[in-house]
């Protein structure tokens, strides 16, 4: 194959890797579908699209996605993808997991990385409960839940994602539903523009260890699928987001808080910028010829 | 120390020579005697001078007791002293801890002004009193209360020793000029008043401390810490992540300062596995990457290491051991963590563990670690430990003149590329790199196969361990056996590794000075693989001795001593360990010798 001049169009072929090994019917079909359509519009160089995940069902998605990526281990997703989007401002970096694995075992990295508003999408695929190791309790299952852990019910009460995004800091904080495809690519669009670290929470049905949990946001199934009023919600505030986010079960969708603040990125760069001025662009030679003479 | 006489007054005032001595400066950290005996060692490293250091650091940050010790010498300095030829004890608790560590007819001078008690009638030592903080309170005025009497005790030791008095006060201005005019005068005006102080009055004799040859040149004089980030700077380290923890966290500490110099970046993260985490995203991104902690902390980066085998990502991670298990003893020295390098993580995680011997070898196997982790694209462990990491040397500059630039390589990648090829080096194509046959790498903790694809098939998983254990082995290829010092055959072979290195080596000189038994000592700066061909070292000795700071563990052996063993089933190999939180005096590890030398 020879090289081309002009940059290739980046397809929805061109994006397709193995075909997923998810069960049929799991919700997480659909936010792969949506995540290529949403890359085939806005045509980033193929080479420099990044995928990361964890551990989990939904943390296979680097696999699926012709990509660099990296399929790394439980819950450490973000401290990764924040290594490559930090040290690689030329790359676009999607982070993609579960719930346990981004809510429980990486649930500080989490709250971290929204803090320090590092620049890279993150996709939290929420089933409300363990679907790879075969139905534990999740850090959402709800209380009653029947899993292995629980046998006569969950007792611990879940954690609100959506609480726990604003409050970490995130810069853009988003909710949506695999089954609702055209909302969900919306959000994945609106959450990949945003300068800052973006995160989109997904109602996405492991069909096999708890069908059903989100048929009541979804009109086919009998629910209802309430999105915010982009008229009446102010989404730079943080008070107006937690008033969406403790609504009761299924809630609303849409964006629920989008505010833009220097990201960590832009920080370091800033500090890297003014410390190479002041060195006047000494070279690594340089530099450490001089500290070595200021040692002597 | 060695004089051409003893220390002792004899009347009228004479000057002894002085081939070299060891000086400990006993108080509370606040008093900044680090600040002396930081400054008595740089002058020692531009006056031809060798020089070891060591102190003691109380764990509270209030500040507490605490010793500065600085051994000068014209010749060879290999350890900071197990005994002191002077004593400079600014409190009474400082004077009873420490008057026993005095050698016979060695100098005490205590501050007369807090020394309420000395035992005057112990004629083995002299005994000088000084008025150091009234002196020094006086000199500078009241509002500077007693701050100032370390540099007031400095141009005493100065005049005592006749110091070159040129190069300390431009040694000060260095030290105190930047921070402002006032802190500078006060500085210099404790110094003149110590410089002047009639101690002749107190001490009929004056020191001469000799100089060594004097092709040496200047050198420069700095602590291992200091010495480990500058070699990982030049070895093309350009990002990392940490946390911080005694005593690593210096080296993050200067790296997140540094390399932002270098277009670089370190970042202080949440915790131990975001910054393993961080740090491997670092390498994923193609460039040469470094976490470190002490020893909780490398507990928890364990499993992300694991990973880094597994994806054979290449990464530095740096450990500055100290006492152990759990907080243990935080801010002592302990080699209790090379099995946890070597071992401590679930899976087969064949690895790279370097460990430096002194200040200056901190910069060598910090750029080496870089060459390996490059070449191989494998973790590589460097085992610093308290006690080195904060101990200041002088050496000569390195050469710098290789020193380039990282190159990070996007070009595109043929359709041919595997990134773990069975018959050859694993070589990552970053992400940003265009893949011409349309495929792109995803970079997976699953066994793998040559392109990286998940297979859990049993054959490929031997093969894949085989082919990360026979790269660690073809590395092991290319290390020589370390040279021996002292006999090449005979009664005892001592091995070391790690911080170790000056006591053993200058053990060994004494054992052979003695006539005692024939004596050669070797240490191991690759200590995971370790070179080839030590059985044959090994081969010439009655017994092979390793001089190791950790338990002598169930068994009764040290855990280097536990892995020679377990690769060469010899029977020879023992142990000298101690767990007490200081480094090894010689004489403990000469009486360790005799103990098995004698018992054979
Ligand atoms: C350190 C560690 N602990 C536990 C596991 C086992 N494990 C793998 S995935 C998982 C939970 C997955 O749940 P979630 O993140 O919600 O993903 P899902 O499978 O539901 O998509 C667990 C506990 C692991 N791989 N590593
Ligand atoms: S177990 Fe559940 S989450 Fe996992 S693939 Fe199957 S349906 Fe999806
Ligand atoms: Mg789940």
């Amino acid at each position: 194959m020879s090289v081309s001049a002009e940059p290739q169009k980046l397809t929805k072929k061109a994006l397709t890797a193995d075909h997923p090994t998810w069960c049929p019917g799991c919700g997480d079909f659909a936010v792969l579908a949506s995540f290529y359509k949403v890359l085939e519009k806005l045509q980033f160089p193929h080479e420099k699209i990044c995928t990361i995940a964890g551990i989990g069902c939904s943390s296979r998605f680097p696999y699926f996605v012709n990509g660099h990526g990296v399929h790394f281990i439980h819950g450490r997703a973000l401290p990764l993808a924040s290594g490559i989007s930090l040290s690689r401002p030329d790359l676009h970096v999607f982070a993609f997991g579960g719930d346990g694995d981004g809510y429980s075992i990486g649930g500080n990295h989490l709250d971290h990385a929204a803090r320090k508003n590092i620049n890279l999408t993150y996709v939290v695929m929420d089933n409300f409960v363990y679907g790879l190791t075969k139905k534990q309790t999740s850090p959402t299952s709800p209380e009653g839940f029947k899993s292995k852990t629980d046998p006569t019910g969950a007792i611990d009460r879940p954690i609100n994602p959506m609480e726990k995004l604003v409050n970490g800091g995130a810069s853009f904080v988003a909710r949506t539903h695999a089954a609702q495809v055209k909302h969900m690519m919306q959000m994945f669009e609106r959450a990949i523009l945003h300068p800052g670290f973006s995160v989109v929470e997904v109602l996405s049905e492991c069909v096999v260890f708890y069908p059903g949990a989100f048929d009541d946001g979804n009109p086919r199934k009998g629910g209802e699928f309430n999105i915010i009023d982009e008229e009446a919600h102010d989404p730079t505030s943080k008070n107006a987001a937690y008033q969406l986010a403790s609504q009761q079960y299924p809630g609303k969708f849409g964006v629920f808080f989008q505010k833009e603040r220097p990201t960590k990125n832009d920080l370091e760069q800033k500090w890297i910028d003014s410390s190479c001025e002041k060195t006047g662009g000494a070279s690594a030679r340089e530099l450490l010829e001089g500290k070595f003479s200021a040692m002597s | 120390m060695s004089a051409s006489a003893t220390l002792a007054p004899s009347g009228n005032s004479d000057v002894i020579d002085l081939q070299d001595a060891v000086i400990r400066f006993a108080g509370n950290s606040q008093d900044g005697i680090q600040t002396i005996g930081g400054l008595l060692a740089k002058l020692a490293g531009r006056s031809s001078r060798e020089v070891v250091t060591y102190m003691t650091i109380p764990s509270t940050i209030s500040g507490g007791p605490s010793i500065f010790q600085v051994h000068l010498g014209s010749g060879e300095v290999l350890s900071p002293g197990d005994e002191s030829d002077f004593l400079l004890a600014f409190y009474q608790h400082s004077y009873e801890n420490h008057i026993g560590s005095l050698k016979k007819g060695g100098v005490c001078i205590y501050d007369s002004d807090h020394v309420d008690n000395p035992n005057l009638d112990n004629k083995d030592v002299v005994h000088v009193g000084i008025p150091i903080t009234s002196t020094t309170v006086e000199a500078m005025g009241g509002s500077a209360r007693d701050r100032g009497k370390n540099i007031f005790v400095l141009g005493l030791v100065a005049a005592l020793f006749n110091l070159n008095k040129e190069k300390l006060v431009e040694l000060l201005n260095r030290q105190f000029g930047r921070k402002s005019e006032d802190i500078l005068r006060n500085a210099m005006m404790a110094f003149d008043t110590g410089y002047a102080y009639p101690i002749g009055d107190v001490l009929h004799v004056g020191y001469n401390l000799k100089k060594g040859p004097d092709d040496r040149g200047d050198r420069i004089t700095t602590d291992g810490n200091t010495a480990l980030t500058l070699g990982l700077l030049a070895g093309g380290v350009r990002y990392g992540a940490g946390y911080p923890i005694t005593p690593w966290s210096p080296v993050m500490e200067m790296l997140r300062t540094e390399l932002p110099k270098y277009g670089g970046l370190f970042v202080q993260c949440e915790d131990e596995l975001a910054a393993v985490s961080m740090a491997l995203g670092f390498a994923y991104s193609g460039h040469v990457s470094i976490t470190g902690s002490s020893g909780p902390g490398l507990s928890l980066k364990m499993e992300a290491l694991s990973y880094a085998t597994m994806a054979e990502l290449p990464i530095i991670v740096v450990n500055v051991q100290r006492g152990g298990p759990s907080t243990g003893l935080p801010t002592s020295v302990e080699q209790s963590d090379l099995m946890q390098a070597i071992y401590g993580s679930h899976g087969d995680c064949p690895r790279v563990v370097l460990a430096p011997k002194n200040v200056e070898d901190c910069y060598y196997i910090g750029r080496k670690a870089c060459e390996i982790a490059k070449e191989y694209s494998c973790p590589v462990f460097i085992l610093s430990d308290q006690a080195i990491s904060s101990r200041i040397e002088a050496f000569h500059a390195p050469d710098l003149s290789d020193v380039t630039e990282p190159v990070l390589d996007l070009s595109p990648r043929p359709e041919s590329f595997k990134p773990y090829p069975i018959d050859g080096n694993t070589r990552h194509a970053p992400p940003g790199s265009p893949m011409l046959g349309g495929k792109y790498p995803v970079v997976t903790g699953l066994e793998h196969d040559e392109w990286g694809h998940p297979s859990s098939s049993p054959e490929l998983h031997a093969k894949m361990n085989a082919r990360r254990r026979d790269k660690i082995k073809a590395f092991a290829d290319t290390i020589d056996i370390p040279e021996i010092y002292g006999d090449n055959e005979g009664d005892v072979l001592l091995v070391g590794w790690g911080s170790t290195w000056g006591p053993i080596r200058e053990a060994t000189k004494r054992l052979r000075e003695h006539h005692d038994s024939k004596v050669g000592c070797m240490h191991l700066q690759y200590v995971n693989p370790m070179p080839n061909g030590l059985d044959d070292v090994f081969g010439q000795y009655k017994h092979i001795l390793c001089v190791e700071m950790n338990d002598e563990g169930l068994y009764g052996y040290g855990q280097l001593a536990t892995l020679l063993r377990g690769r060469y089933a010899n029977p020879s190999i023992k142990s000298i360990c101690k767990t007490d939180g200081l480094t090894f005096k010689v004489s403990e590890i000469i009486d360790g010798v005799r103990s098995y030398a004698v018992a054979s």
